[in-house]
């Protein structure tokens, strides 16, 4: 039976097989049945099916829930899914961790067995456990755990309370997907998901045109990430065969080593790079992030404070020994990392709402990160990344009391908080720091240049060659127009939307 | 040749040609959408049949490469095999099948009237005759035939026919021009001369709507029914055409030259799919995009590229199949959609607008659905073969993706929509919407059988020309490997 099921459906059936074996096994509970399993390897394995397998659990109870029922379920039930889905995964990958230091081993590559296998092509699933990925995927678990107790009451009653918990189970699996990844088809796997939920996040309150807007724009500069991430995947495939890292990436992380050529490294490093930029709204996509603040508070924190946008240097981790080839690559790195950290500074002290000013503090420490990966400071890069996006996901769960926060503290010292202000601007002319304000408030004019010399002319190209279609099936009918219903009133088009 | 153990091609073609009558007999048409029903369910049955009949066919091995009904009746009559199964037609069969089925469940009372139950059922049977055939000049007789229905709608709605009618025109005797030319050079070889390729391409780009032949399609998605225009467009016989006519005699350069055109045709449909403002030919636009990709990957004629252009076909039909019935459904409660402003319908109809999403980022090849092993594939096999224009496929699929998503947040978000009658789903649709979703997702989690299924489809196609080929041939390919 197993073998006429992993003829048909792969080598999957037969991992989640002894998988589940194991599962009976520890569930009966006897430390000497344990003993008996010599084969730690498959402790791990169970592990890891935990560990990715929650999140998926997870979302797939929510999803086909609100598929197949007229109602949702009830708000208690959702979040006791998402608690058990998180709490699993956290636990399993805790014990991961425990075990990895228990066996002196760091690296704990889990294969899931060929998911697609033709003649000349196929298609690993594969986890990679070590050093970079257990830490990112722990921090998941406990940053997307503590948003989903915030979020149980900040939008309890909230009309699209399943559909937040839903969307926020499938960023849930794209991030473990992503930070786990043993080959860059799983990477971009997770990668795409994490992208969708977050646009679709972005315009939860789908209510009002703005929201949607920036959830297309966002949407928008995700798929010019997720095109640079798929080219850069097609590109190794060709230069090495396949895109596992074990064959890209040799050793143990940090200290691994490539056998592309340098030249090779370069090319497929700058499409890493532009695929990480996008992630991670560096210059010159730096416009969608405060646009990104009009999903809930929330979501604005594991998304864009702590979680989403850090997946752009961690892709740079990952890749890490490909920058280590190009000393030009990583040079780029640190321009665009400090260009983006300086950017984000300006941008961030005229901003006027408490969360776009958390988000320019995020963009500019995300800048610092990819200067760090630049050069070539690894751990300091994850350390930075780690603490980052725990303090920044406090700030902004705060962010909505903050005025209350201020009133407490200035009730505690008795006087009102002092005022910050940029003491050097203030020594500035007059006509300077007008200057200043305006490139400031307008965000380096950076949504507008690429609007007006990218966007919009591409646009106004495609909408002649559909007016000249348009007047080649007129002639063609004799001209004589279609008898269609009317359309409804003229809105805001596409360009009004970046 | 393999048998069958029931004459399943036959009877399917039949119970389509019978039901086409017996429909066509009936007055009421609340009655002949239920009995269209029937006979669709049935054609449904047989053409799973004959798919499993065909994997199952040899007890302990792989399928044949080719099989013939049980009894072979239509055989005996015509002196030569007339209907035959292959790696290729096997899965179609079923497909166009589940097509023709779930449009007709889906149409909704208020659509019954407008929507000719018998001339689809008799549309389903020649495109079942099409994909069972492999002799040419049947195969160009079916597509002739194939034509006639959306002109006889188009009448009927008094719309007018000038742009259809002029591309069919063209596309018919295109048609046989090159297959004439094709039968007077035969005796010299298999390699033939532009007189007899040419026309056939350009046949084919006019079938499979390549710019700048695409804009009878257009204009059909304006004027017919949406379900009439969306069984013309998805099953893509077009591409089908191009393996049974084209492939066969056309040398490896005038492929690679036509497959460069296809993915320039890719990007420019989907960089129209972006502007549209009307939700059916955004539709359409999202149509041709992925049309001209599978043709670009069939054209590349490389075993990955072949796999994956018959992966995505596959992917393609199912998921933009979905996504038509998901706007079809909606236009049925809202009227023609724009794409200007925001409908705001989310509230009403959430399980469609799962659906849209579902289908609409499976058709760009999202993980986890079915058309993201069958892209990937096709993007490796496209790059290989055209080392630089081959990125273009990753861009036609980005602008897609943008498009199906700008055209979610236009349809779905937005201020409430007030009606006075409910908008909720009905249980057809739900059944739709489900075994679809079901379909994709599936496809998508376990695609090994698909992409296996696929690969020995290619293999087929490959070998079958490997006379006119400049590459390897499978044999020589797996003879180096040992």
């Amino acid at each position: 039976m197993l073998h006429q099921m992993q003829t048909v459906f792969g080598e999957e059936t037969r991992t989640m097989f002894d998988a589940f074996h194991l599962l009976g096994l520890l569930a009966e509970g006897t430390g000497h049945q344990l003993t008996e399993i010599e084969d730690v390897a498959l402790v791990f394995k169970v592990l890891g099916l935990l560990v990715v397998g929650a999140p998926v659990v997870m979302f797939a109870t929510l999803g086909i829930a609100s598929l197949l029922r007229d109602r949702p379920l009830s708000e208690r039930v959702i979040a006791r899914c998402v608690q058990t889905g998180i709490i699993t995964g956290l636990i399993a990958s805790i014990s991961m961790l425990g075990l990895m230091l228990f066996w002196n081993d760091t690296q704990v590559p889990i294969e899931f067995g060929s998911w697609v296998h033709v003649k000349d092509y196929h298609f690993v699933f594969k986890f990679e456990f070590d050093k970079l990925s257990v830490p990112f995927v722990i921090l998941t678990f406990i940053l997307c755990g503590t948003i989903g107790a915030f979020a149980n009451r900040y939008l309890h009653r909230e009309r699209g309370f399943n559909r937040f918990f839903v969307l926020l189970s499938l960023f849930v699996v794209g991030m473990v997907t992503t930070s786990l990844a043993g080959t860059v088809e799983t990477l971009f796997t997770g990668w795409e998901l994490v992208g969708l939920s977050s646009a679709l996040l972005v315009a939860f309150f789908h209510e009002r045109p703005a929201p949607a807007t920036n959830g297309l724009h966002v949407w928008i500069v995700y798929r010019v990430s997720d095109a640079a991430l798929l080219l850069a995947s097609v590109a190794l495939h060709h230069m090495k065969g396949e895109g596992d890292f074990d064959k890209l990436l040799t050793g143990e992380w940090p200290m691994v080593g490539t056998p592309l050529e340098p030249n090779q490294a370069f090319f497929v490093g700058v499409l890493l790079l532009v695929a990480a930029m996008g992630k991670s709204a560096m210059v010159p996509f730096s416009g969608w992030l405060p646009r990104a603040m009009e999903g809930p508070t929330p979501s604005s924190a594991i998304f864009y404070g702590a979680l989403s946008v850090h997946l752009g240097a961690f892709l740079l981790l990952r890749f890490s020994p490909l920058l280590e080839q190009s000393i030009a690559l990583r040079g780029l790195i640190v321009v665009v990392g400090v260009l983006t950290a300086v950017f984000a500074y300006f941008a961030g002290t005229v901003q006027t709402d408490i969360k776009s000013v958390l988000s320019f503090a995020s963009l500019s420490q995300v800048g610092l990160i990819f200067a760090e990966i630049g050069f070539g400071f690894r751990y300091i890069a994850l350390v930075h990344i780690l603490g980052h996006g725990c303090v920044r996901t406090l700030q902004f769960l705060r962010a909505p009391t903050l005025l209350y926060d201020y009133r407490t503290m200035e009730d505690a010292i008795g006087e009102r908080l002092p005022k910050i202000s940029g003491a050097w601007l203030s020594r500035a002319e007059e006509s300077v720091r007008t200057w200043y304000y305006r490139l400031a408030i307008e965000r380096g004019y950076l949504d507008s240049i690429l609007k007006n010399y990218i966007v919009y002319p591409f646009l106004v190209f495609l909408r002649r060659c559909d007016a000249l279609e348009h007047a080649w099936t007129k002639m063609l009918a004799g001209n004589e127009p279609s008898k269609k219903a009317p359309t409804s009133e003229a809105s805001p088009t596409l360009e009004e939307l970046l | 040749m393999s048998e069958l153990h029931f004459p399943w091609l036959e009877m399917s073609v039949l119970l389509a040609l019978i039901g086409a009558i017996w429909v066509g007999r009936l007055r009421d048409q609340f009655v002949a959408s239920r009995h269209s029903l029937f006979f669709n369910t049935l054609v449904l049955i047989t053409t799973v049949g004959a798919w499993i009949d065909y994997e199952f066919i040899n007890p302990a091995g792989r399928p044949p490469s080719e099989a013939q009904d049980f009894w072979n009746p239509l055989t005996k009559l015509m002196g030569r095999p007339v209907f035959i199964m292959d790696p290729l037609s096997a899965p179609l069969l079923s497909l166009v099948a589940l097509l023709y089925f779930l449009v007709s469940l889906t149409t909704l009372r208020t659509k019954i009237r407008r929507f000719s139950f018998a001339w689809t059922l008799a549309s389903e049977a020649i495109v079942l005759a099409t994909f069972c055939c492999e002799s040419p000049w049947l195969i160009i007789g079916l597509l002739a035939g194939g034509t006639v229905q959306p002109y006889l709608e188009l009448r009927a709605r008094g719309q007018n026919t000038g742009v259809y009618v002029k591309h069919m025109a063209l596309f018919i005797a295109m048609l046989v021009i090159g297959q004439s030319f094709v039968d007077y050079e035969g005796s010299e070889g298999p390699v033939h001369s532009l007189w007899a390729i040419i026309p056939l391409l350009i046949a084919i780009f006019i079938r499979t709507g390549i710019a700048p032949f695409h804009c009878w399609l257009s204009d059909l998605f304006d004027r017919a029914t949406f379900g009439t225009a969306l069984l013309v467009a998805m099953p893509l016989v077009g591409a089908y055409a191009t393996i049974r006519l084209v492939l066969p005699i056309a040398p490896d350069w005038v492929l690679r030259t036509i497959g460069l055109l296809s993915l320039i045709s890719a990007v420019y449909a989907a960089g129209i799919a972006l502007v549209q403002t009307d939700a059916r030919r955004f539709f359409c636009y999202l149509f041709l995009s992925y049309s001209a990709i599978v043709l670009a990957g069939l054209e590349a004629v490389t075993p990955i590229s072949l796999t994956g252009a018959l992966c995505v076909w596959m992917a393609v039909s199912i998921s933009l199949g979905g996504f038509g019935l998901t706007l079809r459904a909606l236009e049925a409660r809202r009227g023609r959609l724009s794409l200007q402003n925001f409908q705001g319908l989310y509230d009403h109809t959430p399980a469609l607008a799962v659906l849209f999403m579902i289908t609409g980022l499976a058709s760009v090849g999202f993980p986890g659905t079915f058309g993201f092993v069958g892209t990937e594939m096709l993007v490796d096999g496209a790059v290989e073969a055209f080392p630089y224009v081959g990125v273009a496929i990753v861009f036609a699929s980005a602008l897609n993706g943008i498009a199906v998503v700008h055209a979610y947040f236009r349809l779905f978000t937005g201020t409430r929509h007030t009606s006075l009658v409910s908008l909720g789903i009905g249980k057809r649709e739900k059944f739709a919407v489900i075994s679809l979703t079901a379909l994709i997702l599936i496809g998508g989690l376990i695609p090994q059988y698909n992409v296996s299924s696929r690969h020995r489809a290619a293999v087929r196609i490959l070998r079958e020309r490997s006379a006119l080929s400049t590459r390897p041939t499978i044999e020589e390919e797996t003879h180096g490997n040992h």
